[in-house]
């Protein structure tokens, strides 16, 4: 059924940490490898090898520059994976019912049987999360794993998200925002965890973690700046260039 | 948004045939027999072809009937439901006026008002997005709506209607386009917000997730088309709305007649070209696009 529930038990989602996560892609492709052969489809690949490759994939990892107005620009990488939204468009606009928000845990899945690849709910997805896999014709999105989270062959500390269990700076954390004491809550409130695009009105369960705010010295302005105007031969040289027609920039 | 041919076929052609068929059922003394026949004929050939295309874009085309279920909260669903039933209601008001010159006029009001609600509700499928800044507006149904009124009043040779309403409708039309054009910057939303990070400065993509385009890219980061805008809009609105009532003070109404539908259906393809072609996905602005 395409209509959202009021409430759902858990809310389980996932915490990105943008302060420490170094961008290594690592998410990606253990998301890749662990999709790709279990919940639904196979995530399939075009032209893998050729010059333009391209291929379905639930998890993707942006990097910005971020500029302050005073002090030096910023790196920030910036994975994106399903929100899997309170308030979930993509669900809502489903024709067939094969999207649905799980009223026990809020995992927002796609029942592939009955997608019948019409790529509404892309559309209304503001952050990119779902898509159509080329070779299957069916969407594709986040499961947040839920064939590892409840799955009693693996051992304990593997019953995580593929993401969260490979990343190797421990940017990513799973659990459950519903228990105002879980650890993905904690974070949320310690750190200011925010959400994504909140003017769209998705309530996304996924909450980001700001970059900290950068050390700075009190002793900064007063250090001697390391270029310096060019002296001697150099500077002769660089004043006699900037008499030339063109002149300096 | 790519401008998918099958979609503009479908929007196209079955707005036009749901126009007519809009016209024909509250015709107050309808065709019976052959002429009956030969408009029902075109106005089922324009609905159910454009219907057709629709499905060519699906992944699992025969699954579609699955798409009939979800009407309590998908557009789409409505739409489906909303085409079937203007389809059966009119197809049984045809039938009785071609083979028993039988006027079932309540019959004909409620195919009438199925067949609007069928282009209301494919209007609703884009407006209802916010995710599109630029169709999100009631402007969306009113311009779709106008325009389907209007080519069916062309269709089916009520020229004074025709006249008024291709006017409505090419007003709908720059409306809808002026307010289109600074949509996405009043929305609100921008990298800023789209990364939380607009709050600590300026945020640029610095590199991309993937180093060729992907489905996302190719589906709601269409770009390329945005060049020649202006010109597109002016075709549009000459083939779609001026042309057409020159043509109908012409003598000779029967071919200048046809002409003005056809200079009208060129002008509405334009103008659904540019309806996708132009429109931005906010995803894009994770790219660095728009």
């Amino acid at each position: 059924m395409t209509e959202l529930p009021t409430s759902t038990t858990r809310k389980l989602g996932l915490v990105i940490d943008l302060d420490t996560c170094v961008g290594c892609h690592a998410c990606v492709i253990s998301c890749k490898g662990w999709n790709t052969e279990n919940y639904g489809a196979p995530l399939s690949d075009q032209n893998p090898y050729g010059d333009e490759p391209m291929g379905t994939f639930l998890n993707r990892v942006h990097t910005y520059e971020v500029t302050p107005e005073d002090g030096p620009a910023q790196t920030v990488h910036f994975p994106k994976s399903c929100l899997h939204c309170e308030n979930a468009p993509c669900v809502t606009v489903c024709p067939t019912g094969a999207s649905y928000k799980r009223i026990e845990d809020g995992i927002v899945l796609v029942n592939e049987q009955d997608c019948i690849g019409c790529g509404l709910c892309a559309w209304a997805c503001p952050y990119g999360a779902r898509e159509m896999d080329q070779a299957e014709g069916v969407m594709k999105k986040c499961t947040l794993c839920v064939d590892r989270i409840y799955n009693e062959n693996l051992s304990e500390e593997d019953r995580e998200p593929a993401c969260v269990r490979t990343c190797p700076a421990g940017a990513r954390h799973f659990g459950d925002f519903a228990d105002p004491d879980s650890n993905v809550s904690r974070l949320t409130k310690e750190r200011n965890g925010i959400d994504l695009m909140p003017e769209m009105g998705t309530a996304p369960v996924n909450k980001y973690l700001p970059p900290r705010p950068r050390d700075a010295s009190p002793l900064t302005p007063f250090l001697a700046p390391v270029a310096d105007e060019p002296v001697g031969f150099l500077g002769w040289l660089d004043r006699q260039l900037d008499k030339l027609p063109g002149g300096s920039d | 948004m790519h401008p998918a041919p099958s979609v503009i076929v479908f929007t196209t052609f079955s707005g036009l045939g749901f126009g007519l068929l809009f016209w024909l059922g509250i015709d107050p003394s309808p065709p019976t027999g052959w002429v009956a026949f030969a408009f029902f004929a075109i106005a089922y050939a324009l609905s159910v072809g454009g219907l057709l295309a629709s499905t060519f874009h699906l992944g699992h085309p025969e699954r579609a009937m699955k798409a009939l279920t979800q009407w309590r909260t998908s557009w789409l669903s409505r739409e489906g439901l909303c085409a079937i039933a203007a389809l059966l209601v009119i197809g049984l008001f045809a039938a009785l006026l071609i083979f028993f010159g039988i006027h079932a006029a309540p019959l004909g009001w409620l195919g009438a008002l199925l067949s609007l609600g069928t282009v209301f509700t494919t209007s609703m499928i884009y407006t209802q997005l916010k995710t599109v800044p630029r169709w999100n507006t009631p402007l969306t149904p009113a311009l779709f709506l106008s325009i389907s009124l209007a080519g069916g009043a062309l269709l089916s040779g009520r020229v004074t209607e025709a006249y008024s309403l291709l006017f409505i409708a090419g007003l709908f039309q720059i409306a809808w386009w002026r307010r289109g054009d600074t949509a996405l910057r009043n929305s609100g939303t921008t990298l800023g917000t789209a990364t939380g990070l607009g709050t600590t400065g300026t945020v640029r993509s610095f590199s991309p997730p993937h180093t060729s385009p992907n489905y996302l890219m190719k589906e709601m980061v269409f770009v390329v088309g945005r060049k020649h805008t202006d010109k597109l809009r002016l075709f549009a609105l000459l083939l779609g709305f001026v042309v057409p009532p020159i043509l109908l003070a012409l003598p000779m109404p029967h071919l200048f007649g046809a002409l003005a539908v056809l200079s009208h259906i060129a002008g509405i393809a334009i103008s659904r070209w540019l309806f996708f072609a132009q429109s931005e996905h906010v995803v894009g602005l994770y790219y660095g696009a728009r």
